[in-house]
């Protein structure tokens, strides 16, 4: 960046300097398109915020299973499951709370099931993730009841005077309760994983657990602990689908998330907020999508733009892969000697 | 002169694995402040005991005491590291156990943090640190990233590691092993600052010299069992090696002197790119002539291991030309060097030389099974394989009941014959053969050594990189340095010097030594 | 030098052949019993008499010609899409993309089937095959080529073109190549023609045969040739492949095509044997039936075989289960799952059966997202 602004080469302005251009070219483009349609782009971009919630949630699971060491494919199945029960809860119980707490235990459960295969018993981990999938697929088809109604689903709560900003006050400020949520989370989770304790034994475990093991770290106790905790999170995922955004069930409504949040995953770093940044991305690919199938304006094929997340996870994953750094020890089940 | 009192005692440890009897009745005592290296080929059982007194494995039988303050002896039990460093055992483990991707201090405090509320407080772990780094004489900066350190410095974190958790007894691991000699002077240096100041030390090697150099006391293992205590002022190199191999060992590889014929290899300037885009090679020029022995020394990381990669096809090399019997080698094809006649002995052994869980027959054809007779067009031909694979077994002695017996199955010696039979078993012009010797027992040193002698008087040029400066004295013709990726001299073995290769390795500028064969430097 | 030459060399008496196929079988076997019988408590407790459904299931897939022969049907793309998963298996890749493959190869058949004319049926049938087998390869191709070349796990791309997959074929069946005669509203291509129908001899449908006799072509391919023992080796340690000249990348690639290839075959075989056009919603599921079955047959040909007949019957008898005992099919999903677990879990197994096998090690699946 010397030449037209000379830069220290150690100012923050220098090392984030692609964050900032790239968030500078961002706002400049939301503004132009606000103005052009502030309704339009108001409601899309909102929407952006509430569709990333379950995937960042589910990065977020990854991201804490991964920075233990485990791999887990099985986001998809824990949503599915957490989504599935969490839904029958509300319908038999009828208190949202309950219903939400109910998702998270399921995910949380099987969040042990894939400690159990992956730590205890070594299985390979993709297996294992794929066992959760398949388990989640047929439960929830075989003891789905069709027809079921819930009383309502979790409605936004406005911060106060926050939610009546143009344009970022219904994106940020107005949202139901997960969805702020999964934004705590984010910044928990950073706080966690760097600055404190339990975060320094977590990575110590994922990039050498051998090395955590010499010091008398229980490798075993922090993959199972981060591993369920992490089920919890994306149970949280869960309860978003039925509980906050669609209020119903259907078989397989996660749709193919729980990958998706495995490319977030990778895209953000296996860092919090990363994770969100890139979530936010395909939250926004997936408002535009239900905004065009919506409009029907460019007459493209409904399959097509049906596609563009998928897409967009390969094309995301392709690029980015090969230049990432994951948990040097991930995917390696320990052993003791 | 009184005997110091006693640290840590060990009496009649033993410890089974399945097949083996790794340690059998050990008894062993450490006196406090005392340098007690402990000797042994690989395999002799080492590496076990001190596994054992650190709590990573629990003895079938025995105790280990540990001397109180007072003097007393006291049984204690070491179930996992914690009872260890609790009882004030550090170890320094051959392969560091450190995260490269954290920084000193992070490593340092790992397992034993330092909080202030839920935070962990990493300002009060810096000034300690610093601290203690001051009062041993250890110098590191508590923020810098691991995996940017030099090796030795790494080293000194392992010590601090052990020292922040209040250790009085190290137990160092093969810690020459990644070292140029000035920065074992260094540790050695170390070591004798931590042992005026009552930390007694535990010294795991296989170096002879280094054992003479600093031991107070010697205990000997040999196939887990303890052969003989000595100190350096009652044995030599010869009878430590006798008792380490339990029979007369020839120190000296029985070696005419070379005949070189024409060039084989012929490498202008190359430059190969490392890991993260760092230049590894950087000119690097040299020629190696049928009947010699080109001898690559070096401390490990200074770009051997790359330059082997590019010379083998496994590592594109961005500048420079690499000629083979005057035949330009396209980079990046290995296939197409062994049509050339190119045999490599790669370093590691389990990573690129065998497929473990293939038979030895299937191993033994690793880079000829497309061509006719192990293959007709894709139908591969069984019986030739195995008829081929029989051959080997018997010529080059490996210890196998039948070629179909998986690699995995066979010993590391074993293992790395299979790969020199595969590898000399072919049409041969340019063997090149990296860390041969690493990890293997002596019987099959003295086998490996003996090979490569053969082949070079039958023609072949030979280029052998170790990181065991004994090994290229033993058996190179000329000998080369290198150091960050350049070779800073080039000597025939008769001219070259012990202290001045050693002074070269760690870097110390180039030497006037007349260089016999006229080539580039 | 193949496992199988070296269990026949090793012992050449009928005995231990008989020994080594139990020491092969007993913990699929064992891991199938464990489910079911874990299924019969999922359904115990949902208020299904288990006997009773399970009964259902076995007449429905079994007990009759007719039921035999639908089983066999059902089984006949599940073998394909068990050799396509077991075969990237031994090159150490997951291609759970073989459902994706197998609609393309579907799609691709129908295609040739109904828009090539004039031609006689020994030309047409193999045509159509090859057609929907060589799009399917193509289509695999790609996470192949991705994973070689840039490092991205295939597990994710495969599961995205499966979407991706989806997505394709029902805009082309429902708009481009939708069968626009007579009446019809549905989104399918028009029927294939006479000429591209594979027959079936008796009730034994040709495609089971054809499927039978890739089984064994794959196990030749895999055991006896370089371009067998070349995936092998990559699968086992890519790095050794690599110090012995061969092409890691170009072997990638070429597993993910024959894969695909294989399953894009199950996809032809299924429309020109079974449908007699391409219309989305035949044969859902995200594929992960490919992956129960490679890992129950012990991701080897011949295993595939009985593994597929059981997930067929399964299939097969799960709507005569519905019908008579009442209980939803997706129990069988449950089934598959917990199969799945207790083969991986194969220690759990052992140790219940107290059996003692040796097992050769796999190729290493598992090391994070490809970055070596």
């Amino acid at each position: 960046m010397q030449g037209i602004l000379q830069l220290e080469k150690t100012s923050v302005l220098y090392r984030y300097r692609n964050l900032f251009i790239y968030g500078t070219l961002l706002i400049v483009a939301v503004l132009a398109s606000y103005i052009s349609n502030p309704v339009i782009t108001t409601a899309v971009l909102a929407s952006a915020v509430r569709q990333a919630t379950p995937i960042v949630l589910g990065a977020l699971c990854g991201m804490i299973c991964e920075r233990s060491g485990v791999i887990n494919i099985g986001i998809e199945g824990q949503m599915l499951l957490s989504a599935f029960t969490g839904f029958l809860a509300n319908v038999y119980l009828d208190n949202l709370f309950l219903a939400v707490l109910v998702a998270v235990l399921t995910g949380a459960l099987l969040g042990l099931l894939l400690a159990f295969m992956s730590v205890t018993l070594k299985i390979d981990q993709i297996i294992g993730g794929t066992v959760i999938n398949i388990l989640a697929l047929g439960l929830t088809g075989y003891f789905y009841i069709s027809g079921l109604t819930t009383s309502g689903k979790l409605q936004p709560i406005r911060l106060g005077p926050l939610a009546d900003i143009p344009l970022i006050g219904p994106i940020f400020f107005s949202n139901p309760p997960i969805t702020y949520a999964a934004i705590i989370l984010v910044f928990l989770s950073h706080y966690v994983l760097f600055h404190t304790r339990w975060g320094l034994r977590t990575r110590a475990v994922g990039e050498h657990p051998r090395a955590a093991d010499t010091v008398g770290i229980d490798v075993y106790k922090i993959r199972y602990a981060n591993v369920i905790i992490a089920g919890a999170v994306v149970g949280l995922a869960g309860a978003f689908l039925t509980l906050e955004s669609v209020g119903s069930f259907e078989r397989a409504m996660t749709n193919g998330r729980g990958f998706v949040a495995l490319a977030v995953m990778i895209f953000g770093q296996w860092t919090p907020f990363g994770a969100w940044g890139a979530a936010l991305l395909f939250g926004f690919a997936m408002a535009l999508q239900t905004q065009l199938q919506f409009t029907g304006q460019f007459n493209i094929p409904h399959q097509f733009i049906g596609m563009l997340p998928y897409v967009l996870t390969i094309i995301v994953l392709a690029g980015f892969v090969g230049r990432s750094r994951p948990p040097a020890a991930e995917g390696v089940p320990y052993e003791k000697e | 002169m009184s005997m110091p009192p006693v640290a840590l005692e060990v009496r009649n440890i033993t410890k089974r694995f399945p097949g083996v009897i790794a340690n059998d009745g050990i008894n062993f005592t450490l006196r406090r402040g005392e340098i007690h290296a402990l000797l042994g080929e690989n395999g002799a059982g080492k590496s076990t005991l001190m596994n054992i007194i650190y709590g990573l494995y629990s003895p079938d039988e025995g105790e280990i005491l540990i001397g109180g303050p007072d003097g007393e002896l006291k049984p204690v039990e070491i179930r996992d590291p914690h009872d260890a460093i609790r009882l004030g055992i550090g170890m320094v483990h051959q392969h560091f156990m450190l995260v490269p991707v954290f920084t000193v201090a992070e490593n340092i405090i790992l397992g034993d943090e330092v909080t202030r509320g839920p935070s962990l407080d990493m300002a009060t772990a810096r000034k300690k640190i610093k601290q203690l780094a001051h009062e041993y004489g250890l110098d590191v900066d508590p923020d810098a990233l691991v995996e940017e350190l030099p090796v030795g410095v790494q080293q000194r974190v392992e010590i601090i590691k052990a020292l922040y958790r209040n250790a009085r007894i190290l137990v160092l691991d093969e810690p020459t092993a990644v070292l140029t000699p000035q920065e074992v002077e260094d540790l050695f240096k170390v070591i004798e600052n931590l042992t005026e100041r009552g930390v007694s030390i535990i010294f795991i090697t296989h170096k002879l010299k280094e054992v003479l150099a600093i031991a107070d006391q010697i205990t000997v293992m040999r196939r887990g069992r303890v052969v003989g205590t000595t100190t350096p002022a009652e044995t030599s190199e010869q009878e430590l090696a006798s008792m380490m191999v339990g029979r007369e060992v020839i120190l000296q590889v029985e070696k005419g002197p070379a005949k070189p014929g024409e060039v084989v290899l012929d490498v202008k300037d190359l430059y190969v790119a490392g890991e993260r885009g760092i230049e590894a090679v950087r000119g690097v020029s040299f020629q190696i002539r049928a009947g010699e022995i080109l001898g690559i020394a070096g401390v490990q990381g200074n770009g051997q291991t790359e330059l082997v990669e590019a010379l083998t096809g496994l590592r594109p090399f961005v500048k420079g030309e690499v000629r083979l019997n005057n035949q330009l080698v396209p980079p990046d094809d290995p296939r197409a060097l062994f049509e050339l006649g190119l045999s490599h002995i790669p370093e590691d052994r389990h990573k690129y030389g065998l497929v473990l869980p293939f038979p030895i027959a299937d191993n033994e054809v690793l880079n000829t099974y497309y061509k006719p007779p192990f293959s007709q067009g894709i139908q591969r031909q069984g019986n030739a394989i195995l008829e081929h694979a029989r051959r080997l077994i018997k010529l080059f002695d490996v210890r196998a009941p039948s070629p179909l017996v998986p690699a995995a199955n066979l010993s590391g010696g074993n293992q790395q014959k299979v790969i020199v039979a595969r590898e000399l078993s072919r049409d041969v012009r340019l063997l090149i053969a990296n860390q041969p010797t690493r990890g293997l027992d002596v019987g099959s040193i003295e086998y490996i050594h003996r090979k490569m002698v053969e082949m070079r008087d039958q023609g072949i040029a030979v280029l052998l990189v170790s990181a065991e400066l004994d090994e290229i004295l033993a058996l190179a013709d000329r000998i080369a340095v290198m150091y960050h990726g350049q070779i800073v001299a080039v000597m025939d073995a008769r001219d070259a010097d012990r202290e001045e290769l050693g002074l070269l390795m760690a870097g110390s500028g180039t030497v006037e030594v007349p260089v016999s064969t006229p080539q580039a430097v | 030098m193949t496992d199988q030459q070296q269990r026949v060399s090793a012992g050449r008496s009928g005995l231990s052949l008989v020994v080594a196929v139990w020491r092969a079988i007993s913990v699929p076997v064992a891991a199938v019993l464990l489910a079911m019988l874990i299924g019969a408590v999922i359904l115990a407790i949902s208020g299904a008499p288990p006997l009773q459904a399970y009964g259902a299931l076995f007449r429905g897939a079994f007990g009759s010609t007719n039921a035999i022969a639908r089983t066999l049907e059902k089984a006949t793309p599940l073998i394909f899409s068990g050799l396509a998963v077991a075969f990237a298996f031994k090159a150490g890749l997951f291609n759970i993309g073989a459902q994706g493959q197998l609609l393309m190869g579907a799609l691709t058949a129908a295609v040739i089937g109904f828009a090539v004319t004039g031609l006689p049926a020994v030309i047409h049938i193999p045509l159509a095959l090859l057609g929907g087998a060589v799009a399917a390869a193509l289509f695999a191709m790609i996470p192949g080529a991705l994973r070689a070349f840039t490092g991205a796990h295939e597990v994710i791309v495969t599961i995205m073109m499966n979407y991706v997959a989806i997505n394709i074929t029902d805009w082309l069946a429902d708009g481009p190549l939708k069968d626009t005669s007579g009446s019809n509203i549905v989104a399918r291509t028009p029927q294939i023609l006479d000429t591209a129908r594979i027959p079936t001899i008796g009730s034994v449908p040709l495609g089971f045969v054809i499927a039978l006799i890739t089984a064994v072509v794959i196990w030749w391919l895999l055991n006896y040739t370089t371009i067998g023992f070349e995936i092998r080796t990559v699968g086992l340690n890519p790095y050794a492949a690599r110090y012995a000249g061969m092409r890691v990348a170009f072997t990638i690639v070429m597993t993910m095509a024959i894969s695909g290839f294989l399953a894009g075959m199950g996809g032809a075989v299924e429309t020109q044997g079974v449908v007699g056009r391409y219309q989305p919603g035949f044969n859902t599921g995200i594929g992960f039936d490919g992956i129960t079955i490679a890992l129950l047959g012990r991701t080897h040909p011949f295993g595939v075989i009985p593994a597929s007949i059981l997930v067929g019957a399964m299939d097969a008898g799960s709507n005569q289960m519905q019908f008579s005992a009442g209980v939803a099919k997706e129990i069988t999903d449950v089934i598959q799952a917990l199969i799945l677990f207790f083969v991986a879990a194969d220690m759990i197994v052992r140790w219940i059966i107290r059996a003692r096998t040796t097992e050769a090690a796999g190729p290493a699946l598992t090391t994070g997202w490809g970055q070596k």
